[in-house]
């Protein structure tokens, strides 16, 4: 069984390491097929453990022995237990889909064999982050997934627009990981261990101040990675890599690795519930924030992109109020369609040649019937209608808001309910149906190639079917996380249903009513919220005044003030002084006699005074 | 009474006239004539410990100087000659060559 | 009593000669002091009982050493005034004054401590050139065969320095001999 393990573990670095000897030379199709197939086994490997996990229970592996210094023990060390198993499952799924879907979509870029490298390089360095068993290589993989995130955003790397987001991305999630770093240390400094279960057991002893400040550092960093408020602004703007990198890390993988910390320190954070409240009642703001941004935003992606944020806002306030599982649930559930929005996204942009403003399109469904109805039903999926995915994992959480109490939140994440199938639909109306603009510009849309629609397929399979085993999974992943009461009454929960439904299916209708009739009037856009929420809520202006500008200001006060004067200045006068002192010493060797002799004086005067003033051992 | 302090003192001053000799003149003739003096001072500071305190290294080793500044001599004047048929001068100026 | 006075005039005699050669302008006046000065050097050992070192000092100091700078000197033209010029005076005689003094102290200072034994002592009732003769050919005998071997080299080395055709035969050879016959 462990050989599973490795297989799962190891082949998307085979992957990456096999086309990376091909990264300079143009596109070469056998690389993208490659990378397919050894992800593909991956996933494989990880069904395979998923059934095997189902059987038999967790499955401990201890590779190799890594850090082995006085007391501290960091071992390359494995676990594929019911949590883990499951993330691995959603990443390797996710990620076949979208290396089969790149062949096709990066399909006239030159750089396609770098492309696959990276991005079985991500889907390795998200293996090691979900299948570790201690912390430090947790934060090997999150530090993994950041970086090949960062080589994915600016894969174009010579638009200047996609290396500034790459840099955002990044130096945003630096900003986080110091918060986690912070963690890892307290929680080796007090428990003396990074190991889960040593630490897990450990906690109970640990002062609940002590243990409420792990839990909020872990969170800063998980804040990082799953772009809440206010570490948010790089998620819109890595729209500028390719769509297979959105798909995968932006929807269904890296951003939810923030989600997997929390379900992953559950033990943990079950102990501080206050941490726990303030981390979903943030979850709840982003969820509201994120979904008002994307109600005006004209741009494709980044509608998706506040999307995803608002979802993540979601995951956030079940793991913070203790429903772990669900959370785990949502997560997957999103995965599945999310990513099935962005790859349907890219499907639409290849036919619009690039282009990203959706004013600019309308009525596609005619020439993209297999898109439209993909990408149709992962809104359903994502607006929360039964039978589809997403209204099981939805409802759960609104459940759990209610039955916490938190009213506030339940009635925060119902109106964002509402938003999130208005904004979707409202989407999915102005691309595929209405009016055709693109003629106006002179695009000649045509659908993808075949086998990119057949890649699609089992995610839009899985966008319907997945809600059906939440009973399953509840028994799966509640042999390690905890289980959660629901001690609502059984009507009033099919009310609460209800009411989501129908304000899921209102926004839904009202979308369909408004964009079948060419819209919202243009006076709307002159308002002021219109404008408020178009531009972010001015908050990357804000960063850029308040935070860039003064740090720009200071590192060019270092460079020239500091780092010029100061320490190029001393190394300088060192090799300087050395320099003239040869040269004066030069003038000894004059090549006469006499000096000469008079200097062999000197010399002999100069060992007479050691030998009278200096005897070594007298 | 003479003590070997009297000689010791004797033997720092015709050293201190030597080295003056050594650093002073540039004719290399007379530079040798220096030499010889250093090694004539030494040579009375040897016995005078050897008389003094009954031990007969130091005669000894006066004497072996006096063998050794015998073969100085033939070999630098030989040397010496050789340089005078070459470059017609012997001042110490002419010499300077390895300039460094 | 008369070792005082013996030591005095000596001594006196000694720096007088020997500044003589250190300052004169005169290459032969300088020679002529410094074989003086080689003379009575050769008093002072004479005082301290070292009898055998003063006639050597005599014999090979005052008469080899002085008669090879004797010939020497007749290569280079001695009428003429040696004019130096000395630069930085006050070096010199600083370095000088400075070494004399630390010399004097650095050999003064085991003596103050009265801790010194005599390797090689005196014999009572033998006379000092029995007694040189017995510590030279049984202590130093390898210092003396070395010292021997070295004068070799150097006389080898003289000849070969100042000599001029040095690579012709110095005996006849015999087919030289034949052409010498056949020639008459």
């Amino acid at each position: 069984m462990e050989k599973y393990l490795y297989i799962a573990l190891f082949a998307p670095l085979a992957s990456s390491l096999f086309v990376a000897l091909f990264a300079t030379r143009p596109k070469m199709l056998f690389t993208g097929v490659v990378a397919s197939i050894l992800i593909a086994i991956s996933m494989i490997s990880s069904f395979i453990l998923l059934m095997d996990v189902n059987t038999y229970g967790a499955l401990h592996v201890n590779m190799m022995d890594w850090i082995v210094a006085g007391n501290l023990y960091i071992p390359f060390g494995f676990v594929v237990d019911e949590v883990s198993v499951i993330m691995m499952v959603t990443v390797t799924l996710v990620s076949t889909v979208v290396h089969i879907y790149s062949i096709g979509y990066m399909d006239h870029d030159k750089s396609f064999n770098r492309f696959f490298s990276y991005l079985s390089a991500f889907v390795f360095s998200m293996m090691i982050l979900v299948m570790s068993d201690n912390f430090v290589g947790l934060f090997i993989g999150w530090e993994g997934v950041g970086l090949c995130s960062w080589l994915l955003i600016g894969f174009w790397y010579h638009k200047h627009s996609a290396s500034w987001a790459a840099n955002e991305a990044f130096i945003m999630n630096r900003i986080a990981d110091l918060g986690m770093l912070m963690g890892l240390f307290l929680i080796y400094w007090n428990v003396g261990s990074l190991q889960y279960e040593e630490v897990f057991a450990a906690l109970k002893d640990l002062d609940s101040v002590i243990v409420a400040t792990i839990g909020m550092f872990l969170f800063i960093g998980a804040m990082g990675k799953s772009a809440q408020f206010p570490l948010h602004t790089w998620l819109a703007d890595a729209m500028e890599g390719p769509t297979p990198v959105s798909a995968l890390i932006h929807a269904a993988t890296m951003v939810t690795a923030g989600v997997y910390l929390v379900i992953r320190c559950g033990e943990l954070y079950s102990m501080i519930p206050d941490v726990g409240f303030a981390i979903a009642s943030l979850g709840a703001f982003v969820a509201l924030f994120a979904a008002s941004m994307a109600l005006v935003n004209n741009d494709l992606k980044r509608i998706i992109a506040y999307s995803t944020l608002s979802q993540l806002g979601y995951m956030f306030v079940a793991a913070g109020l203790g429903a772990y599982w669900i959370a785990l649930f949502h997560l997957m559930t999103h995965a599945f369609f999310k990513s099935l929005l962005f790859l349907g996204a890219g499907n639409v942009m290849h036919a619009m040649h690039d282009e990203l403003n959706i004013k600019k399109m309308g009525g596609l469904y005619g020439s993209m019937k297999a898109t439209a109805i993909l990408m149709s039903v992962a809104s359903v999926a994502l607006a929360g209608i039964y039978p589809l995915a997403g209204f099981f994992s939805k409802d759960k959480i609104l459940e759990v808001a209610f039955n916490e109490g938190a009213y506030f939140l339940w009635f925060a994440l119902f109106i964002g309910a509402g938003l999130t199938a208005f904004y979707s639909f409202r989407l999915v109306m102005l691309v595929f149906f209405g009016e055709k603009e693109y003629i106006k510009h002179g695009f000649h849309p045509h659908e993808a190639q075949p086998f990119v629609i057949y890649a699609l397929l089992p995610l839009g399979l899985l966008a319907v079917i997945a809600g059906w085993f939440e009973h399953q999974f509840e028994g799966f992943t509640t042999r390690l996380l905890a289980r959660y009461e629901i001690h609502i009454s059984h009507g009033i929960e099919i009310i609460l249903i209800g009411a989501t439904l129908c304000i899921a299916v209102g926004g839904i209708a009202f979308a369909i009513y408004k964009y079948q009739r060419g819209g919202f009037s243009k006076t709307w856009e002159e308002g002021f919220f219109y404008k408020l929420l178009s531009n972010q809520y001015y908050i990357p202006k804000v960063y850029e005044l308040y935070i860039m500008r003064p740090f720009t200001i200071l590192s060019q006060f270092v460079w020239q003030k500091i780092d010029m004067k100061v320490v190029d200045f001393t190394v300088d006068s060192i090799a300087r002084t050395i320099y003239k002192t040869g040269e004066k010493s030069r003038k000894m060797q004059s090549g006469n006699l006499s000096d000469m002799l008079r200097w062999m004086v000197v010399g002999i005067v100069v060992l007479l005074v050691l030998a009278l003033f200096y005897r070594p051992m007298a | 009474m003479i003590t070997l302090t009297h000689y010791l003192i004797l033997t720092g001053l015709l050293f201190a006239i030597g080295l003056v000799g050594v650093m002073r003149r540039t004719n290399l003739l007379m530079l040798f004539f220096s030499t010889e003096i250093l090694l004539n001072a030494v040579n009375i500071g040897f016995v005078a410990v050897s008389k003094y305190y009954g031990d007969f290294t130091g005669q000894m080793f006066a004497f072996f100087i006096i063998a050794v500044a015998a073969s100085e001599v033939a070999v630098g004047l030989g040397l010496l000659i050789l340089w005078y048929k070459r470059n017609g001068s012997v001042d110490l100026n002419s010499l300077q060559m390895m300039k460094g | 009593m008369y070792e005082t006075v013996a030591f005095y005039i000596f001594s006196i005699l000694t720096l007088g000669m020997f500044g003589i050669v250190v300052m004169s302008k005169n290459a032969l006046y300088a020679m002529s002091a410094l074989a003086g000065g080689m003379i009575f050097i050769s008093g002072f050992f004479f005082i301290l009982d070292a009898e055998f070192l003063g006639v050597v000092q005599i014999v090979v100091y005052s008469g080899a050493i002085m008669a090879l700078y004797a010939f020497g000197m007749m290569f280079f033209d001695t009428t003429r005034d040696v004019s130096e010029k000395m630069r930085s005076k006050k070096i010199a005689y600083t370095l000088s004054i400075l070494s004399a003094i630390l010399i004097v102290a650095i050999l003064c200072i085991p003596l103050v401590s009265e801790s010194i034994e005599a390797s090689y002592p005196a014999i009572e009732n033998v006379g000092n050139i029995q007694m040189v003769g017995l510590i030279l050919f049984t202590k130093y005998l390898v210092p003396f065969e070395l010292a021997a071997i070295m004068l070799l080299v150097a006389m080898i080395s003289g000849i070969v320095l100042a000599s001029k055709k040095m690579d012709e035969h110095l005996a006849i050879e015999e087919d030289e001999c034949e052409m010498l016959k056949e020639g008459k």
